[in-house]
């Protein structure tokens, strides 16, 4: 049986008069991986913000796991880290170390003792392949390592859902594949994920469909295979003949 | 113009070589009388020291106390930030010393409260109030300086606002604003000679007092000037050693 991890009911945003979102509804399943493509602009980074209450709806309904997540102060404490968010800058702290960067989450919003927080923090920094980076700061790490530690910290918290805010998009090329591995291997474990991303190889590889976005409306929402053999829109056609062209 | 400078400068060079001018018996290390004078107006030092870090202390608190809500995001603590800061960087440090030292007890006394200020309190309070206004300031700048990506990630992991700040944004944003700070400190150490006028025995203090007996300002006050040109450089030092240690592990 399938629970709906994340739904989102006709969600409207406004930057000003800019109305950046319009009537978005989306229902993620528990397991499921969702992928976010569409030009840039188009409202699909917005989405994600808006479910881990980083940016404010106007109206309409977002819930995780059945609970409204509303705008108030307490709701957004409420997540607490049961969703876990990775951002294209990386955003790792700079002036601490790999592994404090990790436990710092477990040990002030789990309560966990420092050994619990670092065994946990080990654990993950394996998972994501760079246990031997434990000790450096941030800084002295290549863009795919960063990258990798922002998702374990993530992992750290053990989040229900993972968000993926255009995480490789400023990455060089040859450090892209080291992070998708990373999350591909974490979407077959099991992990609700909703990502925002222009690769499309790996969204036909671990999505289980993907959304199309443009000027803030979800133009076409199909299963993954559907989506690449036969886009229903025009707008989506030229988009993909545009990114899958080289 | 220039020429008229150049005159200038040569003749008050000509005049300080003039012994008829100088006098610098009054602080000869060699004659009792003078080392006597020495050790009367150094010992001063201690009380400028002391009254420099209790208010620089207190305004380095009082001032994040300040500026945090002017971060916020509901108008109404902005505006209490804004009114004090306005407020207090407008009153002149005298004036203020004055409202202090000789107004404040009245208050409370009319209160019912019987706090006498001494002149030691009088001068660290307003120095600490006055300079927290400027601290504040600081402190703004510097937390608007880090990337807001920083707050999202520590909200991602479900740190709350005083978390993010003590463990995220504050760290970050001190190692920023020290040179500032360390301005502030010294501009503490050199407006701490006001509280000379409330009494206080401090380096001005002394100075004022030795000139009053001995007719030597011109010596005394020169060698007043000296005393802080040395403690101001100590500070300075001081700073630069300390922001190489804090500035190292950042970049590595």
């Amino acid at each position: 049986m399938q629970t709906t991890a994340i739904e989102l009911i006709n969600v409207n945003k406004w930057f000003d008069k800019f109305h950046v979102l319009k009537d978005i509804n989306l229902k993620v399943e528990t397991g499921e991986k969702v992928v976010i493509c569409g030009p840039s602009g188009s409202g699909k980074s917005t989405v994600v913000r808006c479910i881990n209450k980083l940016e404010k709806h106007q109206s309409g309904f977002i819930s995780l796991y059945g609970k409204e997540l509303t705008n108030s102060e307490k709701s957004a404490n409420s997540i607490q880290g049961n969703i876990g968010m990775v951002f294209q800058q990386f955003n790792l702290f700079p002036h601490i170390n790999v592994l404090e960067n990790l436990i710092l989450g477990p040990m002030k919003t789990r309560h966990k003792n420092r050994d619990e927080a670092v065994k946990i923090a080990m654990h993950y920094l394996e998972r994501v392949d760079i246990p031997d980076q434990a000790n450096k700061m941030p800084a002295q790490l290549s863009g795919g390592q960063q990258q990798r530690v922002a998702i374990a910290r993530s992992l750290c918290m053990e989040p229900k859902v993972m968000l993926f805010d255009e995480p490789t998009s400023s990455l060089d090329p040859e450090m892209i594949s080291e992070v998708l591995d990373v999350m591909v291997e974490l979407a077959n474990d099991g992990m609700t994920m909703i990502v925002v991303t222009h690769e499309m190889g790996f969204a036909r590889k671990v999505a289980d469909k993907v959304l199309f976005m443009d000027k803030g409306k979800i133009v076409e929402q199909n299963t993954t295979e559907e989506f690449f053999r036969s886009p229903k829109t025009e707008r989506c056609k030229t988009f993909l003949n545009q990114i899958l062209k080289h | 113009m220039k020429k008229i400078l150049i005159l200038c400068f040569t003749c008050l060079a000509l005049a300080g070589c003039s012994s008829d001018i100088w006098g610098w018996y009054v602080i000869n290390p060699t004659t009792p009388s003078g080392w006597i004078n020495i050790k009367f107006l150094v010992s001063g030092i201690g009380n400028t020291i002391l009254i420099s870090i209790v208010a620089a202390f207190i305004s380095i608190n009082l001032g994040l106390i300040i500026a945090l809500p002017g971060q916020s995001s509901k108008k109404g603590w902005r505006i209490v930030n804004r009114i004090y800061v306005e407020l207090i960087r407008s009153i002149p440090l005298l004036p203020m010393l004055f409202w202090v030292f000789y107004g404040l007890p009245i208050i409370f006394r009319s209160m019912g409260i019987n706090i006498p200020i001494d002149p030691f309190w009088g001068a660290v309070i307003t120095l600490a109030i006055s300079d927290s206004a400027f601290t504040a300031e600081i402190y703004r700048s510097g937390i608007q300086s880090i990337a807001k990506g920083q707050k999202e990630a520590a909200h991602s992991i479900g740190l709350n606002y005083i978390q993010t700040m003590r463990y995220v944004i504050l760290p970050q944003a001190i190692r920023r604003i020290l040179p500032p700070l360390a301005n502030q400190f010294i501009y503490i150490v050199k407006m701490s000679a006001f509280a000379s006028v409330i009494g206080m025995q401090e380096l001005t203090r002394r100075a004022n007092e030795i000139v009053v007996t001995e007719y030597r300002p011109l010596e005394i006050y020169s060698l007043l000037i000296l005393e802080y040109l040395v403690l101001v450089l100590i500070i300075s030092a001081g700073v630069r050693w300390l922001e190489r240690r804090m500035g190292a592990n950042e970049n590595q």
